[in-house]
């Protein structure tokens, strides 16, 4: 395979290469949010800011965790905590495709040299309840981003749509720089390896995840904190709420990897993220709508 | 005559869903365009993943003129009446209006010629229409526009008769320009007809026609594997699949790493084939070759070396991924994974997958009675292993691998071949075109599975209904009819059924809707007939259930042998002598039935049954009595008509014991030889004779005919 030097990116550069050629695309480059959260889209950057008619375009890496994904380390393809690159760009714009086959340019992926491909996959988040149209993007047969028209976010049509990329950056990350194992890839050009930094974390956090995370105290914070969302629904703050509305869902996800959720439990406990969900969307509406015809 | 031509281009239009917008494109248009009064020669559609096709030939220019005629009052009508229809017609005069004659009355008529519109001028509005009514599985909105399609439109070419066509619909206003291949060829360029449009494409990398795409892409595959001294495995519905991914196809051919090879290889062609869209190849001897072939959209300035390491890269992922599986898997024995089974959810109202099996050890072990060759310990013991696999990682991730993993885990940890075989192909067959199972446990095995799965759904009234059958009863229903017939299986279904329902729980009772329990009541019903018998309603819900159960299958067994080409009204007359349940002996009777009906002899037999059935029906009515009492032997004063009634009687005496035999080709047989007594019956006897003791036995004679026959077939029911 030919190299070409951009492809020998370390992940940090990557990263740094998205965010300039997303902030020359008019992108606002935000931080992570600061709660634990399952994928980027959980950010209220994206969830919220995809509701109301104000135009948002923004750019982030979201760390993602999914306990259940926990491999020990062990697995060179899976971790329970990674890194997304999340970009929303609101209302969808025409050349939506061409803008994010220019950020793969940007960051060595070439079109003339790789067989890149949009293959249907359509995007739902039942806890959202949110789904949308799109794809999977494949460079040469591997899926690097999740690219999706929202249609409804927390059981609200969307008007404008919004598009929204999803790159998967380890995975990304370990196809530019040719390597098989995540625990392998560069994190900068000095040296370091992503194993370095993350790989006690995942050995670690897999044990917490899968073992000792406290069954007792995990139900009674998903009640604390879904009796705090709605508390906090009631005092119409949209944006506390929505904290606690997405603490629940991952303490959902903690107690699904202790395997204490039955099928039945599973599906009653995703309708009670969902109807969090709904609430804080339908406040976050409500509250724009004020600031909007204030600032009018 | 003129050419329509109309190119929706679009971002990727997933795969499964090209053929049918194309065809619903088409036929839309047609519609619309027959509506318009504009006939047209030919219609095409065609489909990429990034654009619908359309090319309409031999249009005319413009409509055809029209004539609306409209009928005014009598002509001795008040005149405010005429003012009335002359100032609505916009007319001066009554001279302008033409008079006719309407059945003794004269009256006025008025034509107005409509000229037709130029094509060019109805063409935006009904295309716009047809797109708009164009309906996808799933479509969306996009940006800030109302504008719905599958993905979001970039442009719409619309060219008539060498022009462009102005209009707009899905947000876009028409042109004649489209674009090329997304990679290879992005730039605009304007066309002027269907040949232009289509020459032009190709230049810019684009195979319009997805028929010619397949053939291409095969013949690539062909060619690639043939290099390489391999064959391609067949697949269909993958290269179905390529070929909507594809707008200009190239073949690569990729390697397996060498560690993987050990892996079954149903796992290898599933992790290709699932994931990735691979063909598998095969070497000369039909083992799995360690290659793949990769439908790639482009083609690059390396020679695809990339694309095909990025390719194997990938590979390489998900086998490491799949042999995890099988190295871990095997470590629990494929018994020990049972009681996991009892964790696992069947369906909410039925149960868990541990209570499946358990019923269906039972059932399949009632059933080796009826299954020459199937012991019970073996059946048992295949019934209990069945879903154990459900529990590994490889059909956690590969669901399509269930039974062929169980197989691979159960004679790992040393099964028999029967056992293993059962538990690969309890599944099946899934439809019509499926490989059916042939040996004994695992048609045991087969049969079971299904009809659990359905007489568990019917007790909880989950029907399929139109078009909906999420539980796929339907297909359930015809794997059971194919088990049956294709390896001859007698089987008592009601009973079966019965026994499937009460290895149910007592509580799943539900209310279920009344129903007759026999095969062949609906089956007439559906046809408006009358019944033949109707059998009382009973009281007990498994009854009543089970007799669903056999309605449904007397509905599938309709369509199937519809399928298989059987003379219909042969069916019909044969599910009319009432509850046979027993598939194979009633298909040997239709058979024996058809074949007799395609002799001289049969054919004039069905001529002599219904003139007899006509005479009688007839006289009955009129005399308002049935004639179906036994012929007093002396009464019918004919010598033709006692060597009739002869003849019947040693034929009623043969059926007793041919009918309880199944001798059912001897049965006709016999009847044959009822046809020269008929004949001669009919030529010297005087049916409707003025003697009173004549009449009603010769009556009772003919009655005899029909009740004779129809023992064998009801052929009142068969046309002709």
């Amino acid at each position: 395979m030919t190299e070409t030097s951009a492809a020998k990116l370390s992940f940090q550069d990557l990263i740094l290469r998205l965010h300039l050629y997303w902030s020359r695309q008019g992108c606002l480059i935000l931080q992570p949010y600061d709660v634990e959260v399952g994928a980027g889209t959980f950010h209220p950057a994206t969830t919220l800011r995809a509701l109301g008619k104000k135009p948002w375009k923004a750019a982030y890496v979201q760390p993602s965790r999914r306990p259940s994904d926990g491999r020990y380390g062990e697995n060179p393809n899976r971790l329970q905590h990674y890194y997304q690159y999340q970009v929303i760009l609101k209302p969808s714009p025409e050349d939506a495709q061409a803008l994010y086959l220019g950020s793969l340019a940007e960051i060595g992926i070439d079109s003339a040299a790789h067989d890149i491909r949009f293959v249907e996959d359509d995007w739902e988040s039942p806890t959202l309840g949110a789904w949308g149209l799109g794809w999977e993007v494949w460079c040469d047969g591997m899926e690097v981003s999740q690219f999706t028209y929202f249609q409804q976010v927390g059981g609200i049509d969307c008007d404008p749509v919004s598009v929204e990329f999803t790159y998967g950056l380890e995975r990304l990350a370990m196809y530019v720089q040719g390597v098989e194992n995540v625990y392998d890839l560069a994190f900068n050009d000095s040296g370091t390896s992503y194993g370095e930094i993350f790989k006690q974390n995942e050995i670690e956090f897999s044990a917490y995840n899968f073992e000792h995370a406290n069954v007792e105290a995990l139900l009674r914070h998903f009640k604390d904190a879904e009796d705090e969302c709605r508390a906090l629904l009631a005092a119409k703050l949209a944006l506390p709420a929505y904290d606690q509305c997405i603490k629940a869902s991952h303490l959902f996800n903690l107690l699904e990897a202790r395997g204490v959720i039955s099928v039945t439990e599973r599906q009653s406990h995703i309708a009670r993220v969902r109807a969090l969900a709904k609430g804080c969307c339908e406040a976050w509406v409500a509250s724009q709508g004020k600031t909007e015809s204030a600032s009018a | 005559m003129a050419e329509l031509l109309l190119e929706i281009l679009s971002e990727e239009i997933p795969a499964r869903m090209q053929a049918r917008a194309a065809e619903d494109l088409r036929a839309l248009v047609a519609a619309k365009l027959k509506e318009a009064g504009l006939a047209f020669t030919s219609a095409r559609a065609f489909a990429t993943p990034r654009r619908l096709a359309l090319v309409v030939d031999g249009l005319p220019e413009k409509q055809p003129d029209t004539i609306e005629e409209k009928k005014g009052p009598r002509t001795d009508a008040p005149p405010q009446a005429i003012q009335g229809f002359l100032k609505a017609a916009g007319l001066d005069s009554v001279g302008q209006c033409e008079v006719r004659e309407v059945g003794k009355a004269k009256v006025y008529f008025h034509a107005v010629k409509r000229a037709g519109r130029p094509t060019s001028e109805v063409l935006p509005a009904l295309l716009a229409e047809a797109m708009a009514a164009l309906p996808w599985p799933k479509s969306m909105h996009w940006g800030g526009g109302a504008a719905r399609w599958v993905r979001p439109v970039h442009s719409i070419l619309c060219v008539f008769a060498g022009g462009p066509v102005s209009g707009s619909a899905l947000g876009c206003t028409f042109g004649a320009a489209t674009r090329g291949h997304r990679f290879l060829a992005p730039d605009a360029f304007e066309v002027c007809d269907f040949a232009d449009y289509a020459a032009k494409l190709l230049a810019a990398k684009v195979m319009l026609d997805p028929a010619e795409r397949r053939a291409e892409i095969a013949r690539q595959c062909a060619e690639g594997a043939g290099e390489a001294g391999l064959g391609v495995k067949d697949d269909k519905a993958l290269l179905d699949e390529v070929t909507g991914l594809v707008e200009w196809p190239v073949v690569l051919m990729g390697s397996i790493d060498g560690r993987f090879m050990a892996l079954p290889p149903e796992v290898l062609t599933a992790s290709m084939r699932a994931h990735q869209k691979y063909f598998s190849l095969l070497a000369a001897d039909g083992a799995l070759a360690p290659n793949f072939l990769v439908v790639a959209n482009t083609t690059t300035t390396d020679g695809g070396t990339a694309i095909v390491a990025g390719n194997e890269r990938v590979l390489r992922a998900r086998l490491s991924d799949a042999k995890f599986f099988w190295d871990q898997d095997r470590k629990i024995a494929l018994g020990d994974r049972v009681p996991a089974l009892a964790k696992i959810v069947f369906h909410a109202k039925l149960g868990t997958l541990g209570a499946k099996v358990e019923r269906m050890a039972a059932l399949a072990a009632d059933l080796c009675a009826h299954v020459p060759g199937a012991g019970r310990d073996q059946v048992r013991g295949a019934a209990l292993l069945a879903k154990a696999d459900l529990t590994t990682g490889m059909v956690g991730e590969f669901p399509e691998l269930q039974g062929v993993m169980g197989r691979y885990y159960a004679l790992h940890q040393g099964e028999s071949a029967a056992i293993g075989d059962a538990i690969a192909e309890h599944y099946a067959p899934r439809g019509p075109d499926d490989r059916c199972p042939r040996a004994p446990v695992s048609v045991a095995l087969a049969l079971a599975d299904k009809l659990d799965t359905l007489t568990g759904f019917f007790a909880i009234d989950e029907r399929p209904t139109g078009s909906k059958d999420p539980y796929a009863l339907r297909r359930a229903a015809l794997g059971v009819i194919r088990l049956i017939l294709e390896n001859h299986i007698r089987l008592p279904l009601g009973a079966i059924v019965r026994t499937a329902l009460s290895l149910y729980p007592l509580e799943l009772s539900e209310s279920v809707p009344e129903s007759r329990d026999s095969l062949t009541t609906v089956l007439l019903e559906s046809q408006g007939s009358e019944p033949a018998r109707r059998v009382p309603a009973r009281d007990s819900r498994s009854d009543r259930i089970s007799g669903q159960v056999l309605e449904f299958f007397a509905d599938r067994l309709k369509v199937h042998l519809r399928e298989k080409g059987v003379r219909h009204d042969l069916v019909t007359a044969v599910f009319a002598l009432g509850d046979e349940d027993d598939l194979v002996r009633l298909l040997a009777r239709v058979d024996a039935l058809g074949a007799f009906l395609a002799t001289d002899d049969g054919a004039n037999l069905l001529v002599a049954y219904k003139r007899a059935a006509n005479i009688v029906a007839i006289e009955e009515k009129k005399d308002k009595v049935k004639y179906d009492q036994p012929v007093h032997p002396g009464q019918l004063l004919a010598v033709e008509a006692d060597a009739l009634r002869q003849e019947m009687e040693s034929t009623v005496q043969f059926f007793d014991r041919s009918l309880i035999a199944e001798d059912f080709e001897g049965a006709m047989t016999r009847l044959a030889r009822l046809r020269r007594p008929i004949d001669l019956f009919f030529d010297k006897v005087k049916v409707n004779t003025d003697d009173a003791v004549a009449r009603p036995n010769r009556l009772r004679l003919l009655s005899q005919i029909r009740t004779t026959m129809n023992r064998v077939a009801d052929f009142s029911k068969v046309e002709g």
